[in-house]
């Protein structure tokens, strides 16, 4: 197919083949990383910006590997050393940004939409890295990826998220990648976390684990995110872990060769236990690994790497 | 000496709609002359009204100015201008300006502002609390006497109960009113748009429903127990409607309106985050929206207001969540009101009750709302058949947050008197009085 996408945003408006098209292209990224020098001229010349608003040490490194295995050159501008604690706009931000002239800007913000109105507003690519509780999309992908690896297939799989739907934005952006590959999601997490509106769709909502795990192929745990909790959505951690944490009790209604997720960190022996944190089912260390490769190829397609080798 | 000739007077204070010419002398409607003959020869200005709308002036009874403190985004003279090319002779500015209006030296600067550079009739409403902070009672009796027509925290609706209850007996006293901004705060905070499938598919925090509900019950409840006057503003949701449909059944002095976004767009317009389809109370859903257009078709609510609230461009170029609430509206309240007449559910005489006999009834203006023999010369012709496409460049206000940009409309006024004073004009031949 051919690429013709400037910028990621979300994976709202990606069709199955954009999808796939970009598993592909990891996949033949990923043949980079087995080499003893990891690293290809690709975009050599090219300039990527890792604008992070939020702080996230794993997406911004697994971004900076990304580009320096193409041979792109990164910088990263994080809020925390930037004039945005002065009160520069995010817009005021960008623009300088961009008349820096990158080939590509990586955004983490906290707004909802914030990788939207930039894209508005530049002239270079924007991926997004993270927009509040709206969509992850390089996260959809690499989920995508780490479950096609070891079930080769998502049509028909039994997958189900659990934790703090409402906020996430992970789970916003596997609603498009898992839930149009085909899956049979559910969403678990207690009423508080799960709003109700979320069933549209032809998604299952429970506010029982045991519903979501029995059978399932996939368990995908999310992260309790403590920081977002203003007031209270449930009693305790302890109250929360009992209900809604992934022990081995609960794993054993699920498949035989089901697997584990989480996007991390993981918070150990609140939503997963710590023994299936290190399972042999526990995928979660390959989810960092496709995540390198999808979003090497991003960076690959979006530098017009792809149009001037193909 | 002025006539309006030949025009369909729709004047439902009196009673009347029928083709006839109005008379118009020292500010003040004269006479009626029913059929389309009016006297040959008179003696002074004529507009020809044929094929027109003839209509006591318009009244947005509720209008952020910004003025004091918010020039950039509106000023006094900008505001009434737009209020008159939009069809309106007068209006109600709210008090959240900074200052705040809760002195009466505030009050009596928006008058006398108003009435050296303003083109529209300008009724300010004071402060219910010092600062709107919620906590004291403003000088409403001084307040009054500077020339403020009701009393609103609008924005900062009063948080608490007892603070609204005393408001409310006190005003009684006085017969004056309390408009309210029904919102709890505490359900809505962080909130940026309806709580909804659009939002929770876009990560917008939502404010909820009830939100507005609670606050409408609540005030309700208060103006049970002290039998004071309340007025609940720019209403959004279905049970908001039931609730002053229940109130209004039960004998008490509520009353109620609407904003013509309210009934025309829903929360999907919030799609790719457009800062200009961001209000507070957020735009709703469907089923809410039809129970607005419902409330307006069996009475419940009682007048149309475009809460009128312009923002600088750089307000709404920016993040969703950190985007200011609000759109200009008194360019497009009076076509987006005019679309109600296709359904059927509201006449001519109730579209003219919702934007102006009803809002001077709620307000106690009696020289206003009416074309009768005496009362104060505001009109507003409007012509009915007009297609038009509202334009950016076209705005006369300072601002531009509005979803209705490209919109065709159909119906507009093609002339406005303001106390006999010709403010806006599309009419050949009829030049606006300087």
């Amino acid at each position: 197919m051919e690429w013709r996408r400037k910028h990621v945003l979300g994976l709202a408006d990606f069709s199955t083949e954009e999808m796939e098209f970009v598993v592909d292209t990891a996949r033949s990224m990923e043949e980079v990383l087995t080499r003893d020098i990891k690293k290809v001229p690709a975009l050599r010349g090219k300039t990527v910006i890792n604008l992070f608003f939020e702080s996230s040490t794993r997406t911004r490194t697994s971004f900076e590997i990304a580009g320096k295995r193409l041979s792109a050159d990164v910088v990263n501008f994080s809020s925390a050393a930037s004039s945005v604690s002065k009160g520069e706009t995010l817009l005021d931000t960008a623009k300088n940004i961009d008349a820096m002239k990158p080939s590509i800007i990586v955004l983490r913000h906290p707004a909802s939409g914030a990788a939207h109105f930039l894209s508005r507003h530049v002239s270079c690519s924007v991926i997004n890295a993270g927009d509040g509780s709206n969509e992850h999309p390089t996260q959809g992908l690499l989920d995508l990826y780490a479950i096609l690896k070891v079930k080769k297939k998502v049509k028909g799989l039994k997958i189900s998220i659990i934790g703090d739907i409402l906020h996430s934005r992970v789970v916003r952006s596997n609603l498009h990648s898992l839930g149009r590959m085909g899956a049979n999601l559910y969403l678990c997490g207690p009423s508080t976390l799960v709003p109700k509106e979320m069933s549209r769709g032809g998604v299952t909502v429970t506010n029982d684990i045991r519903e979501a795990v029995r059978d399932a192929d996939v368990v995908m745990m999310l992260r309790i995110q403590l920081e977002r909790q203003k007031t209270a959505y449930f009693p305790s951690l302890r109250e929360y872990s009992r209900k809604y944490g992934l022990n081995t009790e609960v794993f054993s209604l699920a498949k035989k060769d089901a697997v584990i997720m989480h996007p991390g960190p993981i918070n150990r022996g609140v939503e997963l236990s710590d023994e299936l944190a290190d399972s042999s089912q526990s995928i979660i260390l390959n989810q960092v690994e496709t995540g390198v490769a999808i979003r090497m190829a991003l960076l690959y397609l979006l530098a017009g790497g792809y149009g001037a080798s193909h | 000496m002025l006539l309006i000739k030949g025009g369909r007077v729709i004047d439902p204070e009196s009673g009347r709609d029928e083709t006839g010419s109005i008379v118009i002398a020292d500010g003040k409607v004269k006479d009626f002359l029913p059929g389309g003959d009016a006297p040959r020869k008179f003696d002074g200005r004529v507009i020809e009204a044929g094929g027109k709308w003839v209509l006591p002036g318009l009244i947005d009874m509720h209008v952020h100015l910004r003025d004091p403190g918010y020039e950039w985004k509106e000023d006094i003279r900008s505001g009434t201008a737009a209020a008159a090319a939009g069809g309106f002779s007068s209006l109600v500015c709210m008090a959240n300006t900074s200052p705040v209006n809760d002195h009466p030296e505030v009050t009596r600067y928006i008058r006398e502002k108003a009435a050296s550079q303003g083109t529209a009739n300008v009724f300010p409403v004071a402060a219910v609390t010092r600062g709107m902070e919620g906590k004291e009672m403003t000088d409403f009796a001084e307040l009054h006497e500077a020339g403020a027509i009701a009393f609103s925290d609008d924005g900062m609706p009063v948080r608490s109960s007892l603070v609204l209850r005393r408001a409310l007996e006190y005003a009684r006293a006085f017969d004056f009113l309390i408009l309210e901004h029904a919102e709890d705060h505490e359900l809505s905070e962080g909130g940026a748009a309806n709580e909804g499938w659009t939002a929770h598919r876009l990560g917008i925090p939502g404010v909820p429903a009830a939100a507005e509900e609670i606050a409408i019950a609540r005030d309700i409840l208060l103006a049970r127990q002290t039998e004071g006057r309340i007025h609940i503003q720019h209403i959004s949701t279905k049970m908001g409607v039931d609730l002053l449909r229940m109130a209004k059944r039960a004998g008490l002095r509520v009353t109620g309106e609407t904003a013509p976004h309210y009934f025309t767009l829903t929360d999907a317009a919030i799609e790719g985050y457009n800062t200009n389809a961001k209000m507070n109370p957020p735009l709703r859903g469907e089923e809410d929206r039809m129970a607005i257009l419902e409330g307006i078709g069996d009475g419940t609510i009682d007048a149309i207001a475009s809460d009128h609230a312009p923002h600088d461009e750089y307000t709404k170029r920016c993040e969703f969540v950190a985007a200011s609430s609000g759109i200009i509206g008194l360019e497009t309240a009076l076509p987006l009101s005019m679309a109600l007449l296709a359904g059927g559910k509201v006449s001519p005489a109730r579209f003219v009750d919702l934007l102006s006999a009803g809002p001077a009834r709620i307000l106690g203006l009696k020289e206003k709302g009416s074309l009768r023999a005496g009362a104060d010369a505001d009109v507003t012709i409007v012509d009915p058949e007009a297609e038009w496409e509202f334009r950016e460049s076209d705005v006369r206000s300072k601002s531009r947050n509005s979803p209705f940009f490209g919109w065709k409309m159909r119906g507009r006024a093609v002339a406005v008197l303001c106390r006999g004073r010709i403010t806006h004009s599309l009419l050949k031949g009829v030049d606006p009085d300087a």
